[in-house]
């Protein structure tokens, strides 16, 4: 393996023991990391000093590490993901930062999404939002050909560019109001273009909006912060489409 | 013992609708009194739980990640192979069924193929019907593209994320089950066991990964769709999380592991950049219909600018070795034509483990914007990873472990040796022969989940009285207690090194002596090795925190534990098998050319392993295989 000149990073992770438990800040310092480190990796570094020195090591949600899982979530320096366009924290490659810098990493911040512990919350409330409607209600089995109805592309595209979504939940961590709309749109959109989803769509919208308020996600208010630190860049004219959708239900 | 995988007999393309037909039924009054345990949400167990759940059965479904949503099949990329022949190029089940047969190197069952062939266009259908948002032309008609191993263009796609479209299609089916109350979903759960009364599969012990607390489920039968084993290499295209372990447990409970050997190495993955790195990641196979594999025919041109070689000194291998398939030959022959290359000292990149991958000729004729339409969100991930932009300049990519053949041995039914469990996708060992073609594990993943597990679990169930075994039998108890001391005594070893230094040292052992190439003597090697390194691991692993409360060194420790005694049996199972087939590849067996040399006389069958207790040699069993519809022959591509 080729020779990279390393770095020596300074890290204020979030510790916390379980969900009741008080939580601080603790500083640790990430040596011997190269520019092709992911950001995971780092922390993987740090973590095995910790097992050695007989030390709790730093537990954080990750599984596929390639950006489509969905699983990690660490506000990095005050942003969900680490700030780098389109990027999820597993793809964030410490390329991004510079020898002796400090890293403050966080886990979610938001009242529907508690900490389980250290950088690990809970986020079955967009399980739940799922489960109020995002779907179709076809059996499996006896359903049509695939191509019985077109889709032309452009409305394939646009379900598509909705579908992307992986439910990290970054939306909501970094909406000023924890606003769960931009997840909530993504699905509600992409099921209201498609012919498949049409007979459903009054029905969906409500139930799915319903869902989203019980979980004590708050309202958007226009701030943009979900698309930019969404990691599959999902746009934000899916929640106006949301609103269209959910306005046109009420009649 | 010699297997019998029940496989319906007759003429081939009748054998999934009669077997369907012969199969016993459960009333749908007495569905709701089964239960059913899924452990795994990927497309698979997704759609089996989502399935079954519809069906009318109780279902408990399982999964380690926090959400079902999450599963590993979320990372495939390229696309669903289907037999509809939309393009009228000639394709049809049978096409599909031999291909994949051929395809396999002629290591499965022809009955299983033919069915997975057959309900390959119900997928389609169904995931359509849930609004997966497959790629369609400007007509709206559902689009298609190429994949290694076929001459027609049969695969399906949603852009590059094809697995996930798939996958939340199959989540949204679950979700609805799970808001109608016929599943019940229990998330951040891994299994550690599995409960056998008197011979029968009767349910499972939970670590709550959450709490720590190990629970109990009982049910009337257990599927598992916990997927494949090749982090055993450590460095894998797998997620994280991705183990044997349920499957191993089961293993060690009776049920037979069949052909572990046969271990898939994706030719097209970003090359391993430094030591410290904890995963590999694949760039699709699709990425092969538009780009071009290369290396340059001269070492001195090693070090110069791809770019500054011209087209005369790059070797394009592939298209020069099969010229009828090209750039898309077969994952096994693709990635070791690449080994081979590099072997050669003509690889490039860092340690010269890396051949490039050429996307300026199909730039050149259809557009840089096409190209990003196809395969955009790739060359994205790729250059976040290389800082390199592979629009400019071509990729490099290597070889790495992606996907396992073998699994547990079934039958014709997805039912183990073991009574009542069930094993789903890729966690069994039933279609893909020695070697799986592209855009075939998303298609075997839903064919089991949604369209056979449906059918065959209802034969089984209908000749077992419901809720017989509850927790309360003395077996979970049992369970429960050696789960426990297991926990315990890896939490007490309190040695020197860390989970992960052994999980590296098992998977280098197994990537450099039973990877790409095999030999008798490396095998032997490993076999020495590898229980050296397993004893070191119970004298000398440091597992920190206890056992009450959520901890991922300890997750890491059981799995790694588990590893490091199924990499001997895999190495066994390569030791044992002398021939060269699919992704299984012995040095020793092989063409003048450096072909895999089959030898259909002594090992056209299944070998599955049957485990005899700690420090027992396993005992083999062989399912022997006929082919009476695709001729065996020496597999061509040229």
């Amino acid at each position: 393996m080729s020779e990279h000149k390393t770095m020596t990073l300074t890290l204020n992770v979030w510790r916390q023991k379980g969900p009741n438990a008080p939580g601080k800040f603790e500083t640790y310092t990430a040596k011997g990391i190269t520019e092709h480190h992911s950001f995971l990796e780092m922390i993987d570094v740090v973590n095995e000093d910790l097992i050695k020195a007989g030390k709790d090591p730093i537990v954080f949600d990750h599984d596929c590490r390639e950006g489509i899982c969905g699983m990690c979530s660490q506000v990095i320096n005050g942003v969900p993901h680490g700030g780098q366009e389109r990027t999820t924290v597993c793809q964030l490659h410490m390329r991004k930062f510079k020898d002796g810098d400090t890293i403050y990493i966080e886990p979610w911040r938001a009242a529907a999404f508690p900490i389980l512990k250290d950088l690990i919350v809970d986020r079955s409330a967009y399980d739940t939002i799922t489960q109020a409607g995002g779907y179709t209600s076809c059996h499996t089995g006896g359903v049509p050909d695939g191509n019985a109805l077109l889709v032309p592309k452009g409305v394939a595209d646009y379900a598509m560019d909705a579908a992307e979504c992986i439910g990290c939940g970054a939306c909501a961590a970094g909406c000023p109001n924890s606003s769960a709309m931009l997840f909530t749109s993504a699905k509600v959109a992409q099921l209201a273009v498609l012919p498949q989803g049409q007979a459903e769509a009054k029905k969906r919208v409500t139930s799915m909006v319903d869902a989203m308020q019980e979980c004590g996600f708050g309202n958007c208010s226009n701030h943009y912060e979900c698309q930019a630190v969404c990691p599959k860049g999902i746009n934000v004219k899916f929640i106006a489409k949301l609103n269209r959708e959910y306005l046109k239900a009420q009649f | 013992m010699i297997l019998d995988g029940k496989c319906p007999t007759g003429p081939i393309e009748k054998t999934w609708d009669k077997h369907r037909f012969d199969l016993k039924l459960v009333n749908p009054a007495n569905k709701r009194k089964y239960k059913v345990i899924v452990v795994g949400t990927g497309l698979a167990g997704g759609a089996a739980a989502a399935s079954l759940g519809e069906l009318g059965y109780q279902v408990e479904a399982f999964c380690y990640q926090d959400s079902p949503r999450r599963a590993h099949s979320i990372a495939a990329q390229g696309g669903i192979n289907a037999a509809k022949a939309y393009p009228n190029d000639g394709d049809s089940i049978y096409r599909l069924f031999y291909d994949t047969i051929k395809g396999g190197d002629f290591r499965a069952r022809e009955a299983d193929v033919w069915r997975l062939a057959q309900v390959s266009n119900n997928i389609i259908d169904q995931c359509v019907a849930q609004g997966v948002p497959f790629a369609r032309d400007y007509a709206g008609y559902l689009d298609n593209r190429s994949f290694g191993g076929a001459q027609v263009s049969r695969t399906f796609y949603a852009r590059g994320q094809t697995g996930q479209q798939l996958l939340l299609g199959a989540y949204s089916a679950l979700s609805r089950q799970i808001k109608a109350g016929t599943v019940k979903m229990y998330p951040r759960r891994e299994m550690l066991d599995l409960v056998v009364v008197d011979g029968v599969a009767k349910g499972i012990t939970v670590r709550n990964l959450i709490t720590g607390e190990l629970e109990s489920y009982a049910a009337d039968a257990v599927c598992l769709a916990t997927g494949g084993y090749v982090n055993v290499f450590y460095l894998s295209t797998n997620a994280m999380g991705c183990s044997v372990t349920a499957n191993w447990k089961a293993y060690r409970k009776g049920a037979f592991f069949a052909n572990p050997c046969y271990t898939q190495i994706h030719p097209t993955c970003i090359p391993q950049a430094g030591d410290y790195q904890s995963k590999l990641t694949l760039m699709s196979e699709s990425l092969r219909n538009d780009g071009r594999c290369w290396v340059p025919k001269k070492k001195e041109d090693l070090a110069k600018h791809p770019d500054q070689i011209p087209e005369e000194d790059r070797d394009y291998y592939l298209e020069r070795k099969y010229p009828s398939f090209g750039n898309l030959a077969p994952r096994d022959i693709a990635s070791r034509a690449a080994k081979e290359q590099c072997d050669d000292g003509r690889g490039v990149g860092p340690g010269g483990r890396g051949v490039y991958l050429d996307f300026s000729t199909s730039i050149g004729r259809v557009g840089e914007n096409t190209i990003k339409e196809r395969y955009g969100n790739l060359f994205e991930m790729y250059e976040k990873i290389t800082d390199e932009n592979a629009y400019k300049r071509p990729m490099r990519i290597y070889p790495a472990p992606h996907y396992a053949m073998g699994g547990l041995w079934v039958d014709y039914n997805l039912m183990s040796n073991i009574p009542g469990l069930f094993v789903l996708g890729e966690a069994n060992f039933s279609v893909h022969g020695a070697n799986r073609l592209g855009a075939s594990a998303l298609m075997q993943g839903l064919a089991d989940g949604y369209f056979v597990i449906p059918y065959t679990i209802g034969g089984y169930l209908a000749g077992v009285k419901p809720g017989t075994v509850g927790t309360d039998n003395p077996e979970f108890k049992k369970s429960v207690e050696d789960v426990v001391s297991y926990r315990d005594k890896l939490l007490s070893v309190n040695g020197k090194k860390t989970v992960s230094e052994f999980m590296r040292e098992v998977g280098h052992l197994m990537w450099e002596n039973c990877g790409m190439a095999r030999s008798k003597e490396s095998l032997t090697d490993n076999l020495k090795k590898i229980p050296a390194l397993k004893e070191e691991f119970w004298k000398n692993v440091k597992v920190t925190g206890t056992g009450a409360e959520l901890n991922q060194d300890l997750e890491n420790a059981g799995r790694t534990a588990d590893f490091l005694e199924f990499a001997e049996l895999l190495c066994t199972d390569a030791l044992h098998r002398e021939e060269s087939c699919g992704g299984h590849f012995r040095v020793e067996h092989q063409t003048s050319d450096g072909e895999a040399m089959r030898d259909d006389e002594n090992f056209c069958y299944v070998g599955a392993w049957e485990f005899k207790g700690d420090g027992k040699d396993p005992e083999l069993h062989k399912e022997p295989l006929r082919f009476e519809n695709v001729h065996l022959a020496v597999r061509s591509y040229k």
